[in-house]
């Protein structure tokens, strides 16, 4: 642990850490535009320098310079100031100061550090630089007039989202940065280079001239788009969510969150469920809440009840549902709506157990049947990081740009009883072994997968490397309430009433019986519906949400939901009245109680623990995987089938089409 | 004057062909084994011995540098040479003659530095412009393939080493030695953050020594002739014998092979017949490539032409690139130029440079008019001073010398031509109300 000096005071930094995070660690602040923790050191900008002794009678860039023991370090000397004011008048001759029109205003590391460590006026008198715009997609907007160069855009495009399609061209002031032919950038993380851009050069396409940070109510919440629970804050405005941008969350998220997380937002106020509906004739009409819930009642179900949860609902509400249909004698629960039907009795056999951040640690992995850049573009990253320290990646199903290098097998899950040697001379060196199981590979490699836990040697002490990777946000919560049936969906098709909760991917057809539809969008589970009570979404709603590691966590409501709309919760408390079976918490806070009774784990924003147990299945690894699950990343589900913005992403990045831009 | 029988390039003029059979009736490749059976160590001892001091322009001493490679290279990380022939800087046309009349001396002096570093090949980046040169050295290399002096057991020593050669695209940058790494990767040719320093991790991440052309051929000769002879020129320090370019205002320009430490005076009347109208016509002289500060007349006349001569005159010996300037000179025009030079050629890494070298060079244009204030003397002063120093590699320090050379020497140029355009003298414009 070496010792420096820094202004004087002397601390104690770890090996390898770098003159600027001793400076940190000091508590002295220090000014930065191309260094950030997460991407490779450029030192470029040169807004870090100090003076450092001993060492060469000029400012050193403390990012990339190494601390050593008895260096001393100098973050105020007039060398430094000079320095600083020099390197701030360089950056802003070219910058066009376009402040008041531009998005990044009020929230810009260069007009921040401006004001701090600026001279506060220029001697520049010459003309400015102009540059061309570059298209980079539908996500990101660029006004490359205002970029400095920094380079982070560059690093993150090919650092951790592994697509190295963003790039400079020329050279001294001529210097551009662009995307590859100035195509759009095919990448599912691209927006994060909008939070990364430390000027206005990269912002959001979508929010493009929306609002002012300052105007802005931030709540902070989980996202449902995957089954990361990737931990966000949205920033409304009035009744609409205007921007959704991540929060930073080590274990979960560090701080990156998919163009689908960010962008989905603009669905949430399209094609909503704003009053109830009734199907009279073959035809819905709108009704009031009595009219519906008399309907309902109706129906006379008796306990032939059940419940299918969508991906995108919280444990509040599936806890609502389940507590009614408890009252009304069934257990008819089931959340995995295309008809997977993996044997859950176990949910450690189901969980991804070595952690999203554990991930990182895995010096071999195999994937089965899983395309993890669109089912879980978060853990995909971890992975990437897990190549970069040394792990070998394997992988069964069909082959797929996963952004790293991959050994691709085949795509029978017949190989999973039978795997080359190649696997299991890498496995068997490995110290912490991997397997991550996709939800296309559950229904028939789920038993092959569970036997090579011993074969592979995947359990040791303190590391458990056999995963499964969910989709949907709903599953894990879904899981521990009990919503799985045995034999899957099939076995609740057979109920006389039927609740869906925001449920859009089930094959209605199969449902013979009264299809109550409580959800937010109107999508293929309203079309399908005879009764639709509109709920809200998860923007609306304070909730609790499961990620696929077994991470409980909570969000909170960022704005009120349109029309007549209510929370989720308090529909089935409502219809728990009509019905005549009425539940027994009246306020949120009562429901959460009931439910934290019924499910300890639940309890506490953490990782919830499964014992390890899992199911003696029989049945080697059988079918060839034509494809994998998800078929389009950015219209997966009702929300973001409704917003423009990733129909249009899907339309341009995954389907070719040209999006010309107008001639003004 | 250096006598003909101490010359190391005795066709730089190319008056005998540059071939093998050629280079080896002058001497090159004799005995090349019996250089190597000197063992790694010794070779290294012998050129620190010698005082070589390397000749790309920063004049670090090669046989120190070459020590700092790895002793036992591991077979996943080899050591690795890497020739500068990016020869790019204004004025620098040595390397040039070289590689077109006596490629033989790089090609051995490539085997014996690379062995005695320890590496498994050389690389000689060759500057795109050198089409001629390039052809010409490709073919040097394939000759010495053929007799089997360079490849698998290198002239019947035991010891494989490869020679490739790469051509640059034209990026002066690319001259810059992490630079050229880049560049040889296949990547933007930017300079890399030091450290760590290419000795540690260089190209593909394996130690590298870059050296310049002139010190990589001159080994061979070293060594055959002994550290003792070669350390017998030039003043202490600065040894050896060294190619001058000289270009500009002399009666004969040309590139030469003399002492160091030689005065410039004795330079200019031995070998290029004196200053165009004589040496009262003298006005200044760029002594090391455009990169340097310029020196006026009346300092460089007898001053020693070597690393320390120069330093004591505020200038510099670089690459020995002598650019001489006589009376009929714009000198502020000839500085503006070479501030657009390095604008031009600035890679855009990194701030300082990146828009300094612009801003410098349109103050510098309106200097040549003089449509400027007198204050904008001093604040150029300040941009130099705000740049130099502070960038990733040399070339902001490069670019900011010429001008604080300019300033420091001709500042009265400067202000006469503000004057007579009428910065500062002219009635201030009174604003219409």
């Amino acid at each position: 642990m070496p010792t420096v000096k820094v202004d004087g005071v002397e601390i104690e930094v770890p090996q390898g850490a770098t003159v600027l995070q001793a400076c940190e660690l000091a508590g002295k602040e220090i000014p930065r535009f191309c260094y950030h923790e997460r991407l490779s050191i450029a030192g470029n900008c040169r807004m870090c320098l100090v003076e450092v002794k001993p060492g060469p009678p000029k400012p050193q860039a403390s990012c990339a310079l190494p601390a050593a023991d008895k260096q001393e370090i100098f973050t105020n000397s007039p060398m430094v100031k000079n320095a600083r004011e020099g390197i701030m008048e360089f950056l802003l001759i070219n910058h066009p100061l376009d402040c008041p029109i531009c998005d990044q205003g009020g929230e810009c590391d260069l007009q921040d550090q401006s004001v701090a460590y600026g001279r506060g006026h220029s001697r520049y008198d010459e003309n400015k630089r102009a540059v061309t715009e570059k298209y980079m997609g539908p996500i990101v907007k660029t006004v490359m007039t205002r970029c400095i160069q920094c380079t982070r855009c560059i690093r993150f495009a090919e650092e951790v989202s592994g697509v190295e399609e963003i790039g400079a061209i020329f050279r001294g002031e001529d210097m551009q940065i662009t995307s590859y032919l100035e195509n759009a950038v095919k990448s599912e993380l691209s927006g994060n280079v909008v939070d990364l851009c430390p000027v206005g050069a990269l912002t959001s396409k979508p929010y493009a001239f929306e609002a002012r940070p300052w105007e802005l109510r931030k709540t902070l919440t989980i996202d449902v788009m995957d089954a990361v629970g990737t931990n966000i804050r949205l920033d409304s405005r009035g009744r609409q969510v205007l921007r959704c941008v991540p929060r930073i969350n080590e274990d979960v998220n560090e701080e990156w969150a998919t163009d689908k997380t960010r962008h989905a937002i603009d669905g949430l106020v399209r094609r909503r469920l704003d009053k109830p509906y009734v199907r009279v004739n073959g035809k819905l009409v709108p009704a009031t809440w009595d009219e519906a819930f008399a309907a309902i009642k109706a129906v006379n179900a008796g306990s032939s009840v059940a419940a299918v949860a969508g991906d995108l609902v919280d444990c509040e509400t599936m806890y609502a549902a389940k507590a009614l249909l408890a009252k009304m004698g069934s257990t008819m629960l089931e959340g995995r709506q295309t008809g997977m039907a993996y044997d859950a009795s176990n949910i450690a056999a189901v969980n991804f157990n070595t952690t999203i951040a554990g991930t990182e640690r895995a010096d071999a992995i195999l994937l089965v049947g899983t395309n993890l850049r669109w089912e879980a573009p978060l853990v995909n990253t971890r992975v990437r990081k897990a190549i970069k320290k040394g792990a070998k990646v394997f992988a069964i199903g069909p082959e797929t740009d996963l952004t790293y290098k991959v050994e691709w097998l085949g795509d029978d899950l017949a190989l999973l009883g039978n795997l080359p040697d190649a696997v299991t001379e890498a496995f068997a060196k490995a110290e912490r072994p991997m397997v991550i199981v996709g939800g296309g590979a559950l229904k028939g490699g789920h038993a092959a997968a569970l036997k090579l836990v011993d074969t592979l040697g995947l359990i040791k002490a303190d590391w458990n490397g056999f995963n499964v990777v969910h989709m949907a946000a709903s599953r894990m919560g879904g899981l521990m309430l009990g919503y799985a049936q045995t034999g899957g969906i099939a076995d609740v098709m057979r109920a006389k009433l039927g609740f869906f909760l925001g449920a859009d991917e089930v094959d209605f057809s199969q449902f013979a019986g009264f299809k109550v539809f409580v959800g937010h969008h109107g999508d293929k589970g309203a079309a399908a519906a005879d009764v639709i009570l509109p709920g809200v979404t998860y923007a609306e709603k304070s909730g609790t949400w499961v990620n696929l590691e077994g991470r409980v966590q909570r969000g909170e409501r960022a704005v009120f939901a349109p029309g007549d709309a209510r929370d989720d919760w308090s529909i089935f408390r409502a219809l728990s009245d009509t019905l005549g079976h009425t539940l027994p918490f009246d306020s949120f806070e009562g429901l959460r109680e009931e439910m934290f009774a019924a499910v300890p784990a639940l309890r506490h924003q953490a990782l919830a623990t499964f014992e390890w147990n899992p199911p003696v299945l029989n049945g080697a690894g059988e079918g060839v995987l034509a494809g994998y699950p998800i078929k389009d990343f950015y219209l997966t589900n009702a929300i973001c089938r409704a917003s423009p913005t990733m129909q249009r992403c899907s339309a341009e990045l995954l389907h070719g089409e040209d999006f010309a831009e107008a001639a003004e | 004057m250096l006598a003909d029988k101490d010359r190391i390039f005795t066709n730089v003029y190319g008056f005998q062909p540059w071939n093998i059979d050629a280079a080896i009736m002058r001497g090159d490749w004799d005995n090349t084994k019996d250089l190597m059976a000197l063992g790694q160590d010794a070779i290294i001892d012998v050129m620190k011995a010698s005082g070589l001091r390397g000749r790309g322009g920063a004049g670090f001493p090669t046989g120190t540098k070459w020590s700092f490679m790895p002793k036992e290279p591991k077979p996943d990380r080899p050591n690795f040479l890497v020739i500068n022939a990016d020869e790019s800087e204004p004025g620098s046309c040595k390397d040039r003659e070289i590689i077109r009349h006596d490629p033989h001396k790089l090609i051995e002096g490539a085997l014996i530095a690379g062995f005695a570093m320890r590496a498994r090949a050389a690389y000689i980046y060759i500057r795109g412009e050198y089409i001629r040169e390039a052809k010409t050295l490709f073919a040097a290399v394939a000759e010495a393939y053929d007799r089997g002096f360079i490849g698998k057991n290198a002239c019947g020593s035991g010891y494989d080493f490869d020679v490739f050669v790469h051509r640059g695209a034209g990026a002066y940058i690319c001259g810059e030695e992490t630079a050229m790494l880049e560049s040889l990767e296949g990547k933007k040719g930017q300079p890399r953050l030091k450290p760590p320093f290419p000795a540690g991790a260089g190209l593909y991440g394996c130690p590298t020594t870059v050296n310049n052309v002139e010190s990589i051929a001159v080994a061979p000769t070293i060594l055959r002739r002994g550290a003792a002879w070669f350390s017998s020129f030039g003043a202490e320090n600065n040894r050896g014998t060294k190619l001058f370019q000289i270009s500009g205002h002399v009666n004969k320009p040309c590139v030469v092979e003399e002492e160091m430490s030689i005065s410039f005076r004795d330079l200019i009347e031995t070998h290029c017949g004196g200053i165009r109208g004589g040496w009262d016509n003298l006005l200044a002289v760029i002594p090391g490539g455009s990169s340097v500060p310029l020196v006026p007349a009346a300092q460089i006349m007898d001053c020693a032409m070597d690393f320390d001569g120069l330093k004591a005159v505020g200038s510099g010996l670089g690459t020995a690139a002598i650019i001489v300037m006589d009376k009929s000179t714009d000198i502020v025009r000839a500085i503006s130029r070479i501030s657009y030079f390095y604008k031009h050629e600035s890679c855009g890494q990194c701030t300082p440079c990146r828009e300094g070298t612009g801003w410098m060079w349109r103050v510098m244009e309106r200097m040549r008019t003089g449509d400027a204030e007198l204050s904008e003397i001093d604040m150029l002063q300040q941009v130099t001073k705000q740049v130099e120093g502070h960038s990733i590699c040399a070339l902001g320090d490069a670019a900011a010398w010429p001008i604080q050379g300019l300033i420091k020497h001709f500042r009265p140029e400067m202000e006469r031509r503000i004057r007579e355009r009428g910065g500062d003298t002219a009635p201030m414009m009174e604003a219409a109300e």
